[in-house]
């Protein structure tokens, strides 16, 4: 069946002098997967626009059982002697709280954005890479799965969310649920790994004609530093969990204290994946509030380029600060004081980029969006979190502080505060974008109000607990010890779980916001008048996402198609002489033709599958393991065989422009 | 709208003509990729997943040089190593990079028959460095180096058995783009293909010149 025959006159193969690339049997069982509509449309796509929905839709669910697992550890902790949850269960729940949270919510959510958006911000039709982004897509998916299977089978990992081994080995974790965890993990890592290199390309490789780096949206800039961060983090994780893989497989003894083994080591291999992972979980949210703060302040975003290298200098210096995490670990005054200081410098550029926005602001027509406040409600909380952030640099009082409720308060306040807030403004801000309709904003009031008056609640106290020595991990509390008066244990308790209820009622109402808004009318194209590129076409966009690659000019392209400088002297006076409707149908008016996309395939998926079976073959039986490598084997030979974009008889009905050369992107 | 701050004054009209070529929509995949920075996405990405392959091997040396003296009352470094045997397959690995390197070359010459030999000959002098290490691990394990013996032993055979692991990919990558060479089965620019595999092979290499100086060559 001649079905993945290349056009013939598509210069590459004139370029490399190998005539046609002819189709033959053991690749051509299959026809391609064409189809616009239906769950196959989804499954087997390369369009980075329905990855990034997949990504976002996937994630959401995960936050919301994160937040069940949450909910649960704050109505354990409710009462004295709770007895909702035992040890057992109890440890089970926050390690996979945290899990959740971490590498499937916040993580996947900003590759959500960064897949949906990095292309259009900087004028792409596509990743650099389409294949390998449904790859990823699917590995994160199914990790996913894999980790939560644990529950089911026999019990979930149960030793924090960094693992420490030897606390994490055999006799201490004796179910399968640690080794869910770690080859879970490294699937999500194959996901990011993979995701990270896709997308440096595209940012680096894929820009439209005029798009500099320094004319990059904000958020491109992020998202971009922060795959530089999981290209370098992730594989250092990778190989502490291969250690404590064998270690708890194959009996090696990395961690086995009694043969002379160093505790240490999991620490600084985790940590040293660990600080940065902390920069890769916030930059993305500090991208998406750039955006949001000018547009809503109407306003370009003050000092674009501090913003750019404080974000950069974060990624950098965040690899040199992990082992702040291990002061309490007996390091020697020479690694702490330097460790210290350097956790004292990082503040620095963070700092910075405060500033930044807030100077964003100063002066500006505020437009009290939901998406504007989420932005605000980042820049609030997360500046609170960055102080008690400032507190654990300083080691003698890191030293109270550690494994204390007080960690849990800060690291609560940078990550919600910080990562999460900044993630639902990019919701809200990019939601008519994505969807072509708005958001209710009265709901996303409530949505925003709830999720900020329960975080203060929930986190707040937990200060107050941290420092009257409550420590984190503990399944119950006891009233005896519980103090007096103003710092009773209790009464703080009850007030953090009561806040965890109103967040989570917060949480919910994004999503009967989601329900109520889903048959609102179109939303306008520019609805926000905004400023950077990816408004430069419908919403939602088109499969091929530009009629025409747009020439960018300046930083804010769209902004200045829209207005014009009228002032004098020196003097910037802008007024509009468009519409962004007008902008867009100008583009549409000088549409490209014969663009071609890269054509969706099933190889991704099978390949990720096969990933999935190796991992439950490592845990159950090697013939597993054998019929998931032989499926993923097969998956990367198909794939390997595979030309990027199918034939045009392959559609159904045939593509129209049958024969000319086609928009590929890359032979992947 | 007033605006005093980082604007630029004067912007050009947004809707000037594009130069002709510039922006015509198309590609011209294989003949000169449009990138913006002027590599290709494939090359780009290869040296990317390389740079993140630097880490990886860095986790797993930093662990061996942790542990090299920790083996207890068990059998280490010292009773083991066979400094002139390891030697020769290190070399062998090394002529399969030059070997590679004429793969490359007879690639961008467009000689067939050339990349296709040196390409097989690559892998045969990987397969023999591979060979090399089967053996090298079964001596080792008669004298009483098992994978759970030690510190020192886990964490040898771990990173040894990482990089081995590449290799074998490796090989197989190698023999997989003979067979798609002779099929005429490869998909975009052949030379830039073979390139890219010799990317990873002379990584692995290098890998191995580090792994073979603190791991053998240093007295423990």
């Amino acid at each position: 069946m001649a079905i993945i025959e290349r056009p013939t006159d598509s210069p590459a193969l004139a370029g490399a002098g190998a005539g046609v690339v002819t189709p033959s049997s053991s690749y051509g069982y299959f026809r391609r997967p064409v189809q616009s509509t239906g769950w196959k449309s989804w499954a087997f796509t390369v369009d980075h626009k329905k990855i990034g929905i997949m990504y976002g839709v996937v994630a959401m669910l995960f936050f919301f059982v994160g937040g069940f697992e949450a909910l649960l550890i704050r109505a354990q902790l409710a009462q004295p002697d709770g007895t909702i949850l035992s040890a057992d269960k109890y440890n089970q729940m926050f390690t996979m709280h945290a899990t959740t949270m971490v590498f499937l919510f916040v993580m996947p959510m900003a590759s959500a954005f960064a897949n949906y958006m990095m292309p259009l911000q900087i004028g792409a039709r596509d990743v650099a890479f389409p294949r390998l982004n449904a790859l990823s897509l699917w590995t994160f998916v199914f990790g996913g799965i894999f980790i939560n299977s644990s529950w089911f089978l026999g019990g979930a990992a149960d030793g924090g969310w960094f693992m420490y081994a030897p606390n994490s080995s055999v006799p201490f974790s004796p179910t399968n649920g640690v080794d869910f965890w770690t080859l879970g993990l490294l699937m999500t890592g194959v996901a990011s790994q993979v995701g990270a290199i896709n997308l440096i390309v595209t940012a680096l490789n894929m820009r439209a004609p005029g798009m500099t780096l320094m004319r990059m949206p904000i958020f491109t800039w992020m998202a971009l530093v922060v795959q530089f961060l999981l290209l370098f983090a992730i594989p250092i994780i990778t190989v502490a969990l291969f250690l404590l893989l064998f270690q708890r497989n194959f009996d090696a003894t990395f961690f086995s204290v009694a043969d002379g083994a160093d505790p240490l080591l999991w620490q600084h291999l985790f940590w040293l994946f660990g600080h940065p992972e902390v920069y890769i979980i916030v930059l993305p949210a500090f991208g998406i509030i750039s955006e949001v703060l000018p547009t809503f302040a109407r306003k370009p975003l003050f000092g674009y380029p501090f913003v750019v290298f404080s974000g950069a200098a974060i990624g950098l210096v965040g690899f040199g600060v992990w082992a702040h995490h291990m002061f309490a670990a007996g390091l020697g005054p020479i690694s702490v004081a330097v460790f210290s200081v350097a956790t004292m410098a990082i503040a620095v550029p963070t700092g910075v980029k405060i500033i930044n926005w807030t100077l964003t602001l100063w002066g500006g027509k505020l437009w009290f969006s939901t998406a504007m406040l989420f932005a605000i409600g980042l820049i609030v909380q997360f500046t609170i979190g960055g102080l008690s952030g400032v507190t654990h640099a300083v080691a003698p009082s890191d030293t109270q502080q550690t494994d204390t409720y007080y960690i849990v308060a800060h690291f609560h306040y940078v990550i919600f505060g910080g990562a999460v807030l900044g993630l639902f403004a990019g919701i809200y801000y990019w939601w008519p974008k994505v969807f072509g309709k708005m958001l209710n904003e009265t709901w996303g009031r409530w949505n925003f109000w709830l999720m900020i008056i329960g975080m203060n609640l929930t986190f707040g106290p937990m200060h107050i607990i941290g420092l009257q020595g409550q420590p984190r991990r503990m399944y119950v509390w006891t009233e005896s010890r519980a103090g007096e008066g103003f710092f009773n244990l209790g009464m703080w308790n009850l007030v953090s779980t009561i806040g965890s209820l109103i967040l989570g009622i917060g949480a919910v109402l994004f999503l009967v916001n989601v329900w109520v808004s889903r048959k609102n009318p179109p939303a306008p194209a520019d609805p926000w008048d905004a400023r950077s590129l990816e408004w430069i076409t419908t919403s939602p966009p088109k499969e091929h996402n530009f009629d025409r690659i747009p020439t960018v000019h300046a930083l804010d392209e769209f902004f200045h198609r829209k207005y014009e400088d009228v002032g004098e002297d020196g003097r910037h006076d802008y007024k509009q002489v468009r519409t962004g409707e007008q902008v867009i149908e100008n583009e549409e008016a000088n549409a490209e033709a014969h663009i071609h996309l890269p054509s969706p395939s099933y190889w991704p998926i099978i390949l990720a599958f096969g990933v999935l079976v190796i991992s439950y073959g490592v845990i159950y039986s090697t013939l597993l393991l054998a019929a998931g490598a032989a499926i993923a084997v097969l998956a990367l030979f198909g794939w390997a065989l595979e030309p990027p974009t199918a034939d045009d008889s392959e559609f159904e009905p045939p593509s129209s422009d049958g024969g000319q050369p086609s928009k590929e992107l890359a032979h992947v | 709208m007033s605006d005093t701050t980082t604007e630029p004054p004067v912007m050009p009209e947004p809707e000037t003509e594009i130069p002709a070529g510039y922006d015509d929509g198309q590609d011209h995949i294989g003949l000169a990729h449009h990138t913006t920075t002027g590599l290709s996405n494939t090359k780009l990405a290869m040296w990317l997943f390389l740079g993140s392959e630097c880490l990886l091997f860095g986790g797993l040396i930093s662990t061996y040089m942790l542990y090299r003296n920790r083996q207890g009352d068990a059998i280490g470094p010292d009773q083991l190593w066979d400094i002139p045997f390891t030697s020769a397959t290190s070399f062998i690995l090394l002529m399969s990079s030059l070997t590679m390197v004429l793969a490359v070359s007879a690639a961008k010459r467009k000689d067939e028959r050339g990349t296709r030999l040196w390409l097989t000959v690559t892998a045969l002098l990987g397969g023999l460095f591979l060979a090399g290490q089967v053996y090298e691990f079964t001596v080792f394990y008669r004298e009483g180096l098992g994978y759970t013996t030690s510190l020192f032993s886990s964490s040898f055979y771990t990173l040894t058995g990482f990089h081995g692991v590449h290799v074998a990919v490796g090989i197989i990558m190698l023999l997989s783009l003979v067979g798609m060479l002779a099929k005429g089965r490869i998909v975009g620019d052949k030379a830039e293909t073979v390139e890219m595999v010799g990317l990873y092979w002379h990584f692995v290499d290098v890998v191995w010149i580090v792994i073979f100086t603190l791991v053998y060559l240093i007295p423990a």
